[in-house]
């Protein structure tokens, strides 16, 4: 089971966000980054009250902020774009530092940026104060299909597995003296997926296979379906 | 690069949310039929594979280097249901628990680079197969077109999507050139690590590969005399 190590983003810590049910949190996010995409470029007190929100958020959880701020820098090559966009963007030009810029493509740069970063942090903040298995449970109770929660734990459980196996693969090649400088070296690194695939496949057919030795029918026991486990039952291995 | 939160206004969000939704409802059901009852723990992995993929980075030359979308491997390889379901799999466990690309941007992460790169990707591949002859080694091949093709389809079908709901005005035909003209050079990276990626799995597993059971089908059992008898290995 992956359940013990966790997950890189998980900040572990004991506050009311950590301990909120998991669907109220995944449907706050989501209305609440609506919100703030719905909201339009030019409120600029609108946004002041968003980034306030968050803040309370933020504070009420406990996490550091230097933690979320550091990885939020998945949306780099956004803001790339967001920078470049008042250079190639149309409408009419105005001056900013002696550089003639477009006036809309700088408002919609401010828009871009501000509405990334408070997206992204409130996600961060998502994933810092919810284990995988209370994100699983929280979709499973927002309706999702039983068979999606299903695959995405079964994901989630052997990513780390599958992640390592890759790991494994590449520290062999290097210790071999294989360096990847150009597309010449293409073919070995495709070799790498082959064999990654393959024993992926495999070992899926041999989860699946051990899963219907004990018992598996289709279905998953989840917390309504699962009795609480007695110190009898355990002893005589009878769970079900 | 997955679509952030903002990037496209909120009622194009929400259609492309609702568009990847039905998708998957379809897709649940289609990928009984490839996978029958072995459809959550195998699907699972190859989603955990298709994760994996993401983050093996092939040098391009010059420092920079780039990696597979792989939808239309996963295509070739479990079929275009299972694949759709494993790359929107992908994409809300990344949004989910990683943060990358924007929640209210999750379904149009998930119809650009999984459904799109999947269909047009797994339709280049069947229709070559139709005309191409049957034989498993030209699979790779098809399997690469079709992968070279998905990727500047899902680059102008952003283009189209921005058309729609972006937020900042940028003049359509440039960036329409620009998107295809890079992901035309990404797309032949794409379509050349598939075929060889395709070819190294033909050569040590061909029944795990979807696109070429029709051709191993069609294949007549050989019985082959046995060379030397009792020689020594």
């Amino acid at each position: 089971m992956g359940a013990d190590h966790g997950h890189r983003l998980h900040f572990h810590a004991h506050s009311p966000l950590h301990s909120a049910p998991s669907h109220a949190k995944i449907l706050a996010l989501v209305a609440w980054v609506l919100l703030v995409v719905a909201t339009p470029a030019h409120w600029f007190w609108a946004f002041g009250v968003h980034a306030v929100v968050l803040a309370l958020a933020i504070g009420v959880s406990r996490v550091p902020v230097t933690y979320l701020l550091k990885r939020a820098v998945v949306e780099t090559p956004f803001v790339v774009f967001a920078v470049l966009l008042p250079f190639i963007a149309t409408g009419e030009r105005i001056d900013v530092l002696g550089v003639a810029v477009s006036g809309p493509g700088l408002l919609a740069a401010w828009g871009l940026l501000v509405k990334g970063t408070l997206g992204v942090l409130a996600s961060l903040l998502l994933a810092a104060t919810t284990e995988p298995q209370d994100l699983l449970l929280g979709l499973q109770r927002l309706r999702v299909p039983q068979q999606l929660v299903q695959i995405m734990a079964f994901m989630i459980r052997y990513l780390d597995v599958v992640t390592d196996e890759l790991q494994r693969m590449r520290v062999a090649r290097e210790s071999r003296g294989f360096t990847a400088r150009d597309p010449r070296q293409w073919p070995v690194l495709a070799r790498t997926f082959g064999a990654l695939f393959i024993r992926s496949y495999e070992r899926g057919e041999r989860v699946h296979l051990a899963m219907l030795a004990r018992g598996y029918t289709g279905s998953i026991p989840t917390e309504a379906t699962r009795r609480p486990v007695t110190a009898h039952a355990h002893i005589h291995g009878s769970r079900r | 690069m997955h679509v952030p939160n903002g990037f496209l206004d909120a009622p194009t969000s929400v259609a492309t949310g609702v568009v990847a939704a039905g998708a998957i409802g379809l897709a649940l059901r289609g990928a009984r039929r490839e996978l029958d009852d072995r459809t959550a723990p195998m699907a699972g992995l190859v989603a955990a594979f298709v994760f994996a993929t993401q983050m093996l980075n092939f040098p391009v030359g010059a420092g920079t280097s780039g990696h597979l979308l792989g939808g239309a491997i996963a295509a070739v390889l479990v079929g275009p249901w299972t694949a759709i379901l494993c790359t929107s799999v992908v994409f809300v466990v990344q949004a989910l628990l990683f943060a990358d690309g924007g929640i209210t941007a999750l379904g149009t992460n998930i119809d650009l680079m999984g459904l799109s790169t999947v269909l047009v990707g797994w339709c280049v591949f069947r229709g070559l197969q139709a005309v191409m002859p049957k034989r498993t080694s030209l699979v790779p091949v098809q399997a690469g077109l079709g992968a070279f093709v998905s990727v500047p389809v899902a680059a102008l079908l952003f283009t189209a999507l921005y058309a729609v709901g972006g937020t900042a005005d940028i003049p359509l035909d440039k960036l329409a050139a620009a998107m295809v003209g890079v992901h035309l050079l990404i797309g032949i990276g794409e379509g050349i690590i598939t075929a060889l990626a395709v070819g190294s799995i033909i050569a040590v597993r061909p029944d795990l590969v979807y696109g070429a059971r029709r051709i191993l089908r069609a294949r007549e059992l050989e019985i082959r005399p046995a060379a030397t008898s009792g020689a020594s290995s």
